[in-house]
């Protein structure tokens, strides 16, 4: 049964000189009976499509001693299975004039094609093959090995600041998987086998934890009928574990921590608190964080600009950062690069008091109301880019929420007070949850 | 966390479909006052992206100013008219629109969204950013700050090292053989007047191109050109001549004391009106052209493990053509990876590609041409483009078929042509073991 899903009117602002844009059917949802979730969204526009397949299985997943892995599988999907040799797949895509690709985050792994909306169904078909159908070699298994160490040489360890991140989170969870990198320990990286990666496979690819995310010129109906006939006749995994993860233990210590290497130019300091994620069916605080990192960090107007860009010259830039769509805690983040001269003790400091007159003043109404105003249009402008609203429901489904907490939100965030997102802000941003991070030129002296 | 990060060639535009064709219908539109601008009408969606594209970009910075252009650039967006930075940046966002602007060694470039319901509102706001921006002294120097601090960031990043170093060998005094950002003393030197004289300097009609996609017709469009754009002055700086490219085969080791070395490397290329500009473009998609089957991926990465990615990319700028690579291996491993690329480049000047090959790359090529046109924003700017590279209207119809034109012969006799592997160099920063630079 095709679910059709109204895809929520956008009306700019009643006070507003606007019209309503009509309401119109972009989104529809289903589940095939295997249990694979499937998520169509509609542009017509040109005759395009773009085809994924997320499952609910990401770094935090893995086994301990195993980090990476879930990364490593990624990369060793484009090998081999019964009908395709290695490469064969992505090939097949490139002949076809398509683009493929993958990524892998901590709480989901997802492939995806971009090609003419004729082909479709060879999508379909090549894909749900290497759901269950990988054949990995001994060979496969250590040049892949090899590539994804120097994935990890380009991405983290030839880049301080990326050093710095890896540290810092590591530090923020106790107990969670989420301090463990995705693309995972060196040391951990090295040992990786065919067991762990087959071991991995085994466990999480099946159609009853993966989600089908079509978007472009598609008819649902007929994206439903290829889905049966592709997926649909996958069967479920019956042994697929729970989906539990080790959890934080209350935090009750602020932690500090400084990272010197010589190839930092442009030193700063970072500060991250734990913060609750967006839950299905409970998303307001989540929201009012939303508000409070773009009233504090998103942009020029915003509140840190003001304070430490406009009214002093104490920083080059500042920010606030949070995402919302995890599986489990995430975090809340500040940042401020200082101005040149400006020690980064000093920089604090004027962050820290930056922040405490926040609380003071309270929100900016004529600021939230121009958020507000602007996350009404960027509806809109995401018509623009259906791929786009395809991934923010690939990523939402695979973050423990539901299609109707994806069309919920724009309404929430509507709905946000100032004073809820004070409350919040006051409840979440505690020093006991917090890991203060200095980014250092190797000579410089810590104080 | 992707399998690879896609580089995308600097070639402008291609393509019709095998399988579908993207229809983009493009009427040219010239306002009553004079400007020329395309135009692709799609009312789906009520807002328009409309692009702006100055030929000269940051080569048109005055001796001794290094950096003024993209400095100016970057002051766009704090003032305008009676609006100081915040204010105006609060009147944006009461308009929900975007204007963002790019500097490169060719262009500077307006990418505007706005809404249908307050368009004309949003264009007296963009013409005041184009006629009257403030360049406020505080403005200046706090977007100098942000300046100095990426300047600084540059100095201990190891693609920005090899950049520098591979421009300056290949480019000499010409102004592509520098950095458009300046340096920490030539962006430290900078006035109020620089920034004035910069705008002057970019901004002008004999140089301007136009591209706009959405919710207007030619009519309103026509009107609009003419308040945003009707009162810029004819002509702006001189735009410099060519450069003369000099890259001599070897290799130039500098040292940099980090894990995993990251190398560039190129030679001669080919001029984006060259007859066999599209032999080149098949070719090249073949050698390295970005797809996990090129030569180079499979030799480098898929056989050998030595790196995350490697790419060839053809770089017909304005002034100059070269024809460019990169690639990151650990310290351990660079020294074969060179060894390997520079080995498919002797085999592509040898051997040529196989009829396989050429099939599959044109298949690629011409299917994958419709969908670079999925959004307003992007076919604005690929129209400007077009404009830019002096491309017929029509062009996007007919491109395929210059794809499918090239023969096996036209691809090899070119390779054998233009590939010397004698004469590639790479510029390789880390602590590469084995390799050293060459004897100049």
């Amino acid at each position: 049964m095709i679910k059709r899903i109204a895809w929520a009117t956008a009306i700019l602002s009643t006070s507003w000189t606007t019209a309503a844009i009509a309401s119109e059917e972009l989104v529809s949802s289903f589940e095939l009976n295997n249990g694979m979730q499937i998520v169509v969204v509609e542009d017509h526009r040109a005759p395009v499509v773009q085809h994924m397949v997320w499952y609910r299985a990401g770094s935090a997943d893995e086994p301990k001693g195993q980090s990476g892995v879930a990364h490593y599988l990624e990369h060793l999907l484009f090998k081999a299975t019964d009908k395709l040799e290695a490469g064969e797949l992505s090939a097949t895509v490139a002949a076809n004039g398509g683009r493929d690709n993958a990524f892998t985050s901590h709480d989901y792994t997802a492939y995806f094609q971009r090609v003419a909306s004729d082909r479709l169904e060879l999508m379909m078909s090549m894909e749900s093959d290497r759901m269950v159908n990988i054949r990995l070699t001994e060979e496969n298994i250590v040049t892949e090995r090899e590539v994804i160490l120097e994935e990890r040489n380009q991405r983290t360890d030839n880049n301080p600041r990326a050093l710095f991140r890896e540290q810092a989170n590591a530090v923020q969870y106790h107990n969670h998987r989420y301090g463990v990198p995705i693309i995972g320990w060196r040391h951990e990286m090295e040992t990786l086998d065919m067991d762990d990666a087959l071991s991995f496979y085994g466990t999480y690819y099946a159609p009853n934890n993966a989600i089908l995310v079509v978007s472009g010129d598609v008819d649902p109906n007929e994206v439903k009928s290829l889905a049966e006939k592709y997926y649909g006749v996958i069967p479920a995994n019956p042994d697929l574990p729970e989906r539990l993860r080790t959890e934080e233990p209350p935090q009750t210590a602020a932690r500090r921590m400084t990272f010197k290497d010589p190839r930092v130019a442009q030193p700063y300091v970072q500060r991250s608190y734990l913060a609750p994620e967006r839950d299905s069916g409970d998303q307001e605080t989540a929201a009012a964080l939303f508000l409070l990192a773009e009233l504090l960090g998103g942009g020029t107007t915003s509140y840190l600009a003001n304070a430490l860009q406009f009214e002093k010259q104490t920083a080059v830039y500042t920010g606030a950062f949070y995402s919302g769509m995890s599986l489990d805690d995430t975090t809340f983040s500040l940042l401020i690069v200082p101005s040149e001269g400006v020690t980064l003790q000093e920089a604090e400091d004027a962050l820290d008091g930056a922040y405490a007159a926040f609380l003071e003043d309270g929100v900016d109404a004529e600021q939230l109301d121009r958020i507000k105003l602007q996350l009404r249009a960027s509806e809109i402008y995401a018509r623009d880019n259906v791929d786009g609203i395809a991934n923010r429901y690939g990523r939402a489904l695979t973050s423990g929420l539901t299609v109707e907490d994806v069309q919920a939100w724009p309404d929430i965030l509507q709905a946000v007070t100032a004073e809820q997102i004070i409350a919040a802000a006051k409840q979440v941003l505690q020093p006991e949850v917090s890991v203060t991070g200095w980014l250092m030129r190797d000579e410089e002296v810590s104080q | 966390m992707n399998r690879f990060k896609l580089i995308v060639a600097t070639l402008a535009t291609c393509l019709l479909a095998l399988p579908a064709v993207a229809e983009v219908k493009i009427k040219e539109v010239v306002s009553p006052g004079g400007i020329t601008a395309w135009l692709v009408e799609d009312h789906s969606i009520p807002f328009t992206a409309l692009e702006l594209r100055f030929r000269g970009g940051t080569s048109l910075d005055a001796p001794g100013k290094r950096g003024a252009i993209y400095l100016m650039a970057g002051l766009l967006e704090e003032g305008a008219g009676d609006l100081m930075a915040q204010d105006y940046a609060k009147a944006l966002e009461a308009l929900a629109a975007s204007f963002s602007y790019d500097t490169s060694k060719d262009t500077t470039s307006i990418s505007a969204r706005f809404l249908s319901e307050n368009r004309d509102e949003a264009i007296a706001l963009l013409s005041d950013t184009i006629h009257q921006p403030r360049f406020d002294q505080v403005a200046v120097d706090r977007v100098r700050g942000q300046v100095l601090s990426g300047l600084r960031s540059d100095t201990k990043d190891p693609n920005e090292i090899a950049g520098k170093a591979f421009a300056a060998m290949t480019y000499g005094d010409h102004p592509y053989g520098t950095d458009g950002k300046g340096t920490i003393d030539s962006v430290t030197a900078l006035t109020r007047q620089d920034m004035i004289d910069a705008h002057k300097a970019v901004f002008a009609r004999d140089r301007l191109y136009v591209g706009a996609v959405g919710d207007i017709n030619a009519e309103q469009l026509g009107a609009l050109l003419d308040t945003l754009l009707g009162d810029l002055p004819e002509s702006g700086a001189a735009i410099p001549g060519p450069a003369e490219v000099t890259i001599p085969g070897g290799v130039t080791v500098v040292d940099f004391d980090t894990p995993q070395s990251v190398a560039l490397f190129g030679q001669i290329g080919i001029d984006r009106d060259d007859p066999e500009f599209f032999a080149a473009y098949v070719m090249n998609q073949i050698l390295g052209g970005g797809s996990f089957e090129s030569r180079l991926m499979t030799e480098v990465r898929e056989k050998r493990g030595l790196t995350y990615g490697v790419y060839s990319y053809l770089v017909p700028r304005d002034l100059a053509a070269v024809y460019m690579g990169s690639v990151a291996s650990a310290n351990d491993k660079m020294a074969e990876a060179v060894q390997v690329i520079r080995d498919e480049w002797r085999r592509m000047a040898t051997e040529g590609v196989t009829e396989k090959e050429l099939q599959d790359a044109k298949t690629y090529l011409t299917g994958a041409y419709p969908l670079r046109f999925d959004g307003n924003g992007p076919i604005a700017s690929i129209m400007v483009g077009m404009q830019i590279q002096g491309l017929p209207i029509d062009y996007i119809a007919t491109r395929n078929d210059k794809v499918n034109a090239v023969t096996l012969e036209d691809v090899n006799s070119f390779a054998a042509k233009l590939m010397d592997p004698d004469g590639l160099h790479f510029t390789v920063v880390g602590r590469p073991v084995g390799l050293e630079s060459s004897a100049q």
